[in-house]
């Protein structure tokens, strides 16, 4: 039954009022693509307002659109040709719904770049050229509108088309063809214009059928970012399946594979699907999802790669360009929400090596910051190292968006990784201990006098596995013996409150700087500091560990361990005994050096 | 399969689990509406695609006391058979003081806004009573869940009716389930607005690349039981639409079955007529679905 016709999306861009609604009005009206009577109802509406009718109206559906006359958001539009379906979407030019636009464009396979013949090429034709390059929407067929409005002459089409093939070699971008229009009077719309006998190429509907839709490179190297790990275990299934969508390359069961940035491995047992036969093997484009031979933890977010094939990146800093839509520029050091592909980690601007006029194509180097509607390069350093591909090599990983205050604000492509010894973590902790005057008393002073060293004791683990209770009977038992200890138990939600966001990725990282520098300053007091905190990961504790320098960090893990070697200083069970817990406690702790035996307990 | 090859179907469908699985794993409080119509059923086929068999949220119907009665057993019959968490509410108050267009009372419009969006808003704001299918006793009873969804997913398509051609896959509302259509987040790359401010929620749209023909080609490739209010049943006529009897009329079509439907798409014989024109409040106030949509209507 699969007898289904090919689809695409075509995007109609340009600059405001340059002809886009009316283009896309005319082609569905000549092609008989409207619903019965929708010209007529239109028509009439017209009539009624005593205004003149105009085919964009055709596709103003909402009310307040028309109220203001401007497209404001993308509209979709369906219409047929001999050879596919097309989805016309309609991107608003005005640069206050740059936003829209993009999301328009980003949806399609080609795109359509209207020009008024008799205003020229405007600053919105050149932007939206550059972001058909930046979205890396490869087809592009340029129209030269309202000819009628130059008496159809050949030197004002010749003329657009010298001057703006030159803008687009400059980024990278070959238009498939420049076509004379008139979308108001029907020229080269459906078939050839007598008004421009000197015009022999194709029309636009011809031109909609030369668009080549871009085949999955199923040679490219496997990409498959994890969407989640599913285990219905209450509804009777076993199954742990890593589910999301490759985006590039295939895979087969039996295939060995590694997660990033966690390094796993495992091995691939089965696809799996719903209402599906047997499946071996799944490519890119499926949304799917597969079972591994063995149980490893890895969280949303990993990408799962083939461990024969070349890897993605993996790295905390990296060179991209970007665009930014917020209403609040992007500023250096200010904590933003990165999304690429899965993953969603804390970052910050670290640098802006230039930002670009996107009308001019001028760069701009000594810009402190990103402004609405800018164009700029960038180096981004996430909190925890993060996997990617260079743009250019696979798109799909390489692609990623900001996001702040709850809203997506710039969307950037990923040019390369940056390997960099300093972290912004390192510079802070200089710039701290530089502004720090130290007390006389040395730590090993207090040691003496508190008959204990200090350290930062994290009790990590799963959720809901007592970890509370086992932190404060801890403190409890120490505390009889005379240790001068601290239990602090602050949560997510009392940080949540301070600035009203309720975003899990940011609110999770200010949770870990705030305990790293509570505890620095109470373990350089010489306080044996306890604290819980569930489903730490290694990076996490890793910021953890940095911040309470000097001062030691001791890590319990209860339960389920998924920490790599060497992390974990004590692995209890869940469940047990709280005093004998307890006493396991202190028995290593008495083992370590914070409750040194010469200290005598 | 084994061939690389992903038909349009194969697209649309890997398009829109990924969709629900974004919302799964974003949304603690998440539903989906299940109108018991041709979309959202295939909606509902989708989440099962998406989570291998499984639907790992409720099911939300607003049960206007005016859908054909068939739909009401169909919807329960299915909640059992695939271990649905089916939830409904209503009006209560409006149905019983028979503040309704069928009682005479109100206009169709009004009707809608009463019946379906106000008892929609309060079953999702959670403090108007929402009755969950017990499974063992086959009844509903009151649920003890009051937490509002921040999270719905719906069926809409874009095809269907110009405002939704507009929408986002996800899509903000207010606390008044208000929907600001000129300022939308951008979508790009797959990447979707998850993160919302305490008191608004997100309306999730995995079908917005569905259109008409698609619903039935996938009903058909996946042989989902659909109810048979669509297909004529020997009088010529069918409903291309679902929605309150007093409100519905069905069309000419002598489609007895999915096969013949998907025929009689791609004959085009319904092409320059709006799928819901069979729904009587489309037509009123010169722009009947969009204001109701502004008003917190699917």
């Amino acid at each position: 039954m699969e007898n289904q016709r090919e689809q695409m999306n075509v995007v109609i861009v340009g600059h405001v009022d340059h002809g886009k609604s009316t283009l896309i009005g005319r082609l569905l009206a000549d092609t008989g693509s409207l619903p019965e009577g929708k010209l007529q109802q239109v028509k009439d509406q017209c009539k009624r307002n005593a205004k003149p009718f105009e085919y964009a109206f055709l596709l103003d559906a909402l009310k307040d659109e028309q109220a203001q006359g401007i497209t404001i958001d993308t509209a979709r539009s369906f219409f047929k040709s001999k050879k596919r379906d097309y989805i016309i979407i309609d991107a608003p030019g005005h640069i206050e719904f740059l936003k829209n636009m993009i999301t328009g464009a980003a949806r399609a396979q080609a795109a359509m770049l209207v020009i008024d013949a008799k205003e020229g090429i405007r600053e919105n034709s050149k932007r939206h050229g550059y972001m058909m390059s930046f979205l890396g929407i490869k087809n592009i067929t340029v129209c030269v509108n309202k000819m009628d409005l130059v008496g159809y002459k050949q030197e004002v089409f010749e003329k657009i088309k010298t001057d703006y093939s030159a803008f687009l070699k400059e980024i990278n971008l070959k238009p498939m063809s420049f076509i004379p229009i008139s979308a108001r009077e029907g020229d080269c719309i459906t078939g050839p214009s007598k008004n421009m006998p000197w015009y022999d190429g194709g029309s636009i509907l011809e031109a909609f059928d030369v668009f080549q839709k871009a085949v999955p490179d199923y040679e490219r190297a496997f990409r498959f970012p994890i969407q989640d790990i599913y285990k219905f275990t209450a509804a009777g299934d076993d199954r742990r399946i890593f589910s999301g969508r490759v985006e590039s390359g295939t895979i087969d069961v039996g295939d060995e594979v590694i997660f990033l940035p966690s390094r796993k491995q495992s091995r691939i047992t089965s696809v799996e699907g719903f209402n599906l036969p047997k499946q071996t093997q799944a490519f890119a484009g499926q949304s799917t999802g597969f079972t591994l031979e063995t149980q490893i933890y890895v969280k949303p977010g990993e990408i799962m790669a083939k461990v024969k094939e070349k890897t993605p990146h993996v790295s905390p800093k990296f060179k991209a360009n970007i665009f930014w839509m917020g209403k609040q520029p992007l500023v250096k050091g200010k904590n933003y929400k990165l999304k690429i592909t899965t993953q969603q980690v804390p970052v910050i601007l670290a640098d802006i090596i230039s930002v670009l006029d996107a009308s001019e194509l001028s760069s701009i180097t000594n810009k402190d910051q990103v402004d609405r509607h800018d164009v700029a390069e960038c180096i981004f350093e996430t909190l925890k190292p993060v996997a990617f591909d260079e743009v250019n090599q696979i798109s799909e990983t390489g692609r990623f968006v900001i996001v702040d205050n709850y809203e997506i604000c710039g969307g950037g492509i990923i040019l390369a990784p940056v390997f960099d010894e300093v972290s912004t973590l390192s510079k802070h902790i200089k710039e701290r201990d530089y502004g720090w005057e130290r007390s006389d008393i040395t730590p090993g002073k207090r040691a003496q006098k508190y008959q204990h060293k200090s350290a930062l004791i994290v009790i990590t683990g799963e959720a809901n596995s007592g970890k509370i209770a086992m932190a404060k009977a801890l403190e409890e038992e120490l505390f009889k013996l005379k240790k001068n200890v601290y239990f602090l138990g602050i949560s997510n939600d009392l940080l949540k409150s301070q600035d009203g966001s309720n975003d899990k990725t940011l609110n999770r990282m200010k949770h870990i700087q705030q305990l790293g520098e509570t505890a620095h300053i109470l373990t350089d007091a010489g306080l044996i500091l306890i604290t819980s905190i569930s489903d730490i990961d290694e990076y996490e504790l890793q910021a953890l560990k940095i911040l309470n320098r000097p001062s030691k960090t001791i890590v319990i893990n209860v339960g389920e361990n998924h920490f790599q070697e060497g992390q974990v200083d004590l692995l209890l069970d869940k469940g047990g005994d709280s005093a004998q817990v307890t006493q396991k406690i202190v028995n290593y702790l008495i083992q370590s050096v914070v409750l040194d035996p010469e200290f005598s307990i | 399969m084994s061939k690389k090859t992903m038909t349009k179907l194969d697209q649309i469908e890997a398009q829109s689990v990924y969709i629900m699985r974004e919302a799964y794993r974003e949304f603690k409080n998440l539903a989906m509406l299940w109108s018991i119509g041709k979309d959202s059923t295939v909606l509902l086929w989708l989440a099962r695609k998406a989570f291998f068999g499984h639907v790992p949220f409720p099911l939300v119907h607003v049960d206007t006391s005016f859908k054909v009665p068939a739909m009401i057993k169909y919807r329960d019959q299915v909640a059992l058979e695939w271990n649905l968490n089916m939830v409904y509410g209503q009006n209560t108050e409006a149905i019983k003081n028979k503040r309704t267009f069928p009682d005479g009372a109100i206009d169709r419009i009004s009707c809608c806004k009463s019946l379906k969006s106000e008892a929609l808003k309060h079953t999702l704001a959670g403090d108007w009573p929402r009755y969950r299918m017990n499974h063992e006793t086959k009844k509903y009873e009151l649920d003890d869940n009051k937490e509002p969804y921040t999270g719905v997913i719906v069926g809409v398509r874009a095809d269907e009716e110009g405002s939704r051609s507009k929408e986002r896959y996800f899509s903000p509302r207010d606390r008044n389930n208000d929907w600001d259509v000129g300022d939308q987040p951008p979508e790009l790359w797959n990447q979707f607005k998850t993160d919302f401010a305490p008191g608004t929620h997100l309306r999730i749209h995995p079908l917005l690349d569905w259109t008409e023909l698609n619903i039935w080609e996938y009903i058909q490739r996946e042989n989902i039981p659909i109810i048979d209010l669509y297909f004529d049943q020997g009088e010529g006529t069918r409903y291309r639409s679902l929605g309150c009897y007093p409100c519905t009329t069905p069309v000419q079509s002598t489609a007895k079955n999915v096969e013949d439907i998907v025929q009689e798409l791609k004959t085009g014989k319904f092409a320059n007529i709006a799928e819901r024109s069979g729904r009587a409040q489309d037509k009123e106030d010169g722009g009947g679905l969009e204001t109701l949509r502004l008003d917190g209507y699917m």
